[in-house]
């Protein structure tokens, strides 16, 4: 089946689900047909509900240390009767609990710094595509210059300079993510600016600023959609990466970046410490992929299977 | 063809450009750059003969342009710690660098395109799913997470592998495989695509239909095509190996490049940094030319336009 044929299964899919249906529960059975669909957003849904509520399920306080049940392997029951799931760390804290506070800093740190980026990175793509010329070029340049340097390194390099935290880290990935956007939202621009449509509103007398907000934005907005998918996946990584390297959030906040920085001083004792959290990162980014492969099937057939 | 290349190398100088303005100004996002290394007890007299030393009395504008000059021979200044040139710093890492890069692509390489090809030849079978699956579970999972996983299984507990350095030949196995698989779950997706495009062309119906057996067709017909934009993707993802590499090399202390920039980084010896980004940044850049170059070659309908 080639891209064509996808995209009009896909819109014959759409359409044949009956128009009654509000829109909301046309989508949700849409996205009942995809087993990938359903499995990445069970798994976004569940961290984000997780990130919310954490602190009425978790079995013990993240924080609480009990130097007597430090290192403690994964199912220890200590004399009270309380379970340890998961094990606890060097201090005793239960792991399980920290990695349910953690989710926290990975949903904010996902969210808010892609909404800063994709922002940012639609508004340069759709400058730089529609007003074309010497700008378009000079602003491409930069975009070139800026994705030599490989994402991390970039974003290693400005926190090690600015210091790190959590707002600080939100921050520099919400400013740094954004070059992944402007060459792709670009190019779209490019290819929309010449659509018929584009051409009929000039010829209804529109005005440039009309026709790049209302003609031109609405279209390139679903391939936005589905980088900024990727991109959460992306961010979380980085977040992750950078606490573990010192260079991210800090203590006290529990992020699962320090968690296996913890984890890294006892590995050669205590393995849950390391291995839990990073299957949790695993887990969310795994869902965070699927659910933007998703969304690229049915948004974008057209780019379905490349990068 | 050669304006092509000739056009091509422009490029790569006006975009390097770029990258030495990035990174000068990246690191003067901090303020003042001397306060950052100054010692507390000195006094404001000694701290304005340091400012002068460094040249950070003067504007920025003609700072940027005296650091280019340098930077163009290959001077970066002197390392604050270490009292000798950055770039020797960087050179002593490079090697290190570029043999984890090398073993972690070649790994990356054998095992992404048999697979992605096996996986496009039966698509929608059980074995395409599998590949797919793994593709997306190593393309999730944080490389330096499966690095620890790799110590406390092979280091820790079958006492197989060293935890860390580049001491012994074996050292190269934990972090080569580590950014192997990063590299490979990615390729192999790709890998994937391009086979099913190349697939369904009509030459390769040519193919089958005149009797060819399939190993040839696939071999000769269909991956030839579909390494185009294998060779391409490669040299995107180079960039996630390299930053990977980082993350990956202080994880086994593999005295690469990475490990230098992320020692630099937390003593904040500017120089070492500054050198360390315009050589990943040169790095990933000219691979990426060489690739353009390769595609030409690869591409005969560009190579005869």
């Amino acid at each position: 089946m080639d891209a064509q044929n996808i995209h009009d299964s896909k819109l014959g899919e759409i359409a044949n689900i009956p128009e009654r249906r509000s829109l909301p529960l046309r989508l949700l059975a849409i996205l009942l047909k995809s087993p990938v669909g359903v499995a990445g957003s069970l798994i976004v849904t569940s961290v984000v509900i997780l990130a919310f509520v954490g602190p009425l399920i978790s079995p013990h306080d993240p924080m609480s240390r009990n130097i007597r049940a430090r290192f403690q392997p994964p199912g220890f029951v200590d004399t009270k009767g309380n379970l340890y799931t998961l094990g606890n760390d060097q201090l005793g804290r239960d792991v399980l609990s920290r990695i349910i506070a953690g989710s926290r800093v990975s949903v904010l740190v996902g969210v808010v710094s892609v909404l800063i980026s994709g922002t940012l990175g639609v508004i340069y793509g759709l400058i730089s595509g529609f007003i074309g010329g010497i700008l378009d070029s000079v602003l491409m340049r930069i975009v070139d210059g800026l994705l030599a340097i490989p994402f991390i390194i970039l974003v290693i390099a400005i926190s090690g300079v600015v210091g790190a935290g959590l707002s600080t880290l939100i921050l520099i990935l919400g400013f740094t993510g954004w070059i992944t956007y402007a060459r792709v939202i670009r190019g779209e621009v490019l290819k929309v600016r010449e659509m018929e449509y584009v051409i009929a509103a000039y010829a209804l007398g529109q005005s440039r600023a009309k026709v790049m907000l209302l003609h031109i934005l609405p279209n390139v907005v679903s391939s936005a959609i589905v980088l900024a998918a990727v991109q959460v996946g992306v961010t979380i990584l980085a977040e992750s990466s950078l606490s573990f390297l010192g260079l991210g959030v800090k203590p006290p906040t529990v992020t699962w970046g320090l968690m296996l920085a913890d984890g890294r001083q006892y590995i050669n004792s205590a393995w849950w410490m390391t291995a839990f959290p990073g299957i949790a990162i695993t887990i969310t980014v795994l869902g965070v992929v699927f659910l933007g492969d998703w969304l690229r099937d049915l948004l974008d057939p057209n780019v379905r299977g490349r990068a | 063809m050669r304006a092509f290349i000739v056009s091509r190398l422009l490029q790569l100088v006006v975009t390097m450009l770029i990258v030495s303005v990035v990174v000068f100004f990246i690191l003067r996002l901090s303020g003042d750059p001397i306060l950052v290394v100054a010692p507390d007890f000195f006094s404001e007299e000694q701290i304005e003969q340091m400012r002068k030393f460094w040249g950070f009395d003067r504007p920025l504008g003609e700072q940027y342009i005296t650091f280019l000059r340098k930077a163009v021979t290959g001077d970066f200044g002197t390392s604050y710690l270490a009292k000798r040139p950055a770039m020797e710093l960087v050179f002593e890492r490079l090697g290190y660098s570029w043999l984890l890069a090398a073993a972690a692509a070649a790994i990356g390489l054998t095992v992404a395109v048999p697979l992605g090809i096996l996986s496009a030849l039966k698509r929608n079978s059980f074995l395409d799913l599998l590949i797919t699956m793994l593709s997306s579970l190593g393309t999730a999972m944080p490389s330096f997470w499966l690095g620890l996983m790799l110590i406390i299984i092979f280091s820790v507990h079958l006492r197989l592998l060293p935890v860390f350095g580049a001491l012994e030949p074996k050292a190269i196995i934990m972090p080569s495989v580590t950014l192997g698989v990063g590299m490979a779950a990615r390729l192999s997706r790709m890998t994937r695509s391009a086979m099913l495009e190349v697939l369904n062309q009509d030459y390769v119906r040519t193919a089958h239909s005149k009797g060819l057996m399939q190993n040839t067709v696939v071999l000769r017909h269909a991956l030839r095509n579909a390494l185009i934009p294998i060779v391409t993707v490669f040299g995107l993802q180079l960039g996630w190996l390299l930053g990977g590499s980082v993350v990956v090399e202080s994880v086994f202390s593999w005295p690469g490049l990475g490990r230098l920039m992320i020692d630099s980084i937390s003593v904040r010896d500017n120089t070492v940094v500054q050198a360390g980004l315009i050589w990943f940044a040169l790095s990933f850049i000219l691979i990426n030319y060489a690739i353009d170059v390769i595609y030409i070659l690869l591409d005969p309908r560009i190579r005869f336009q």
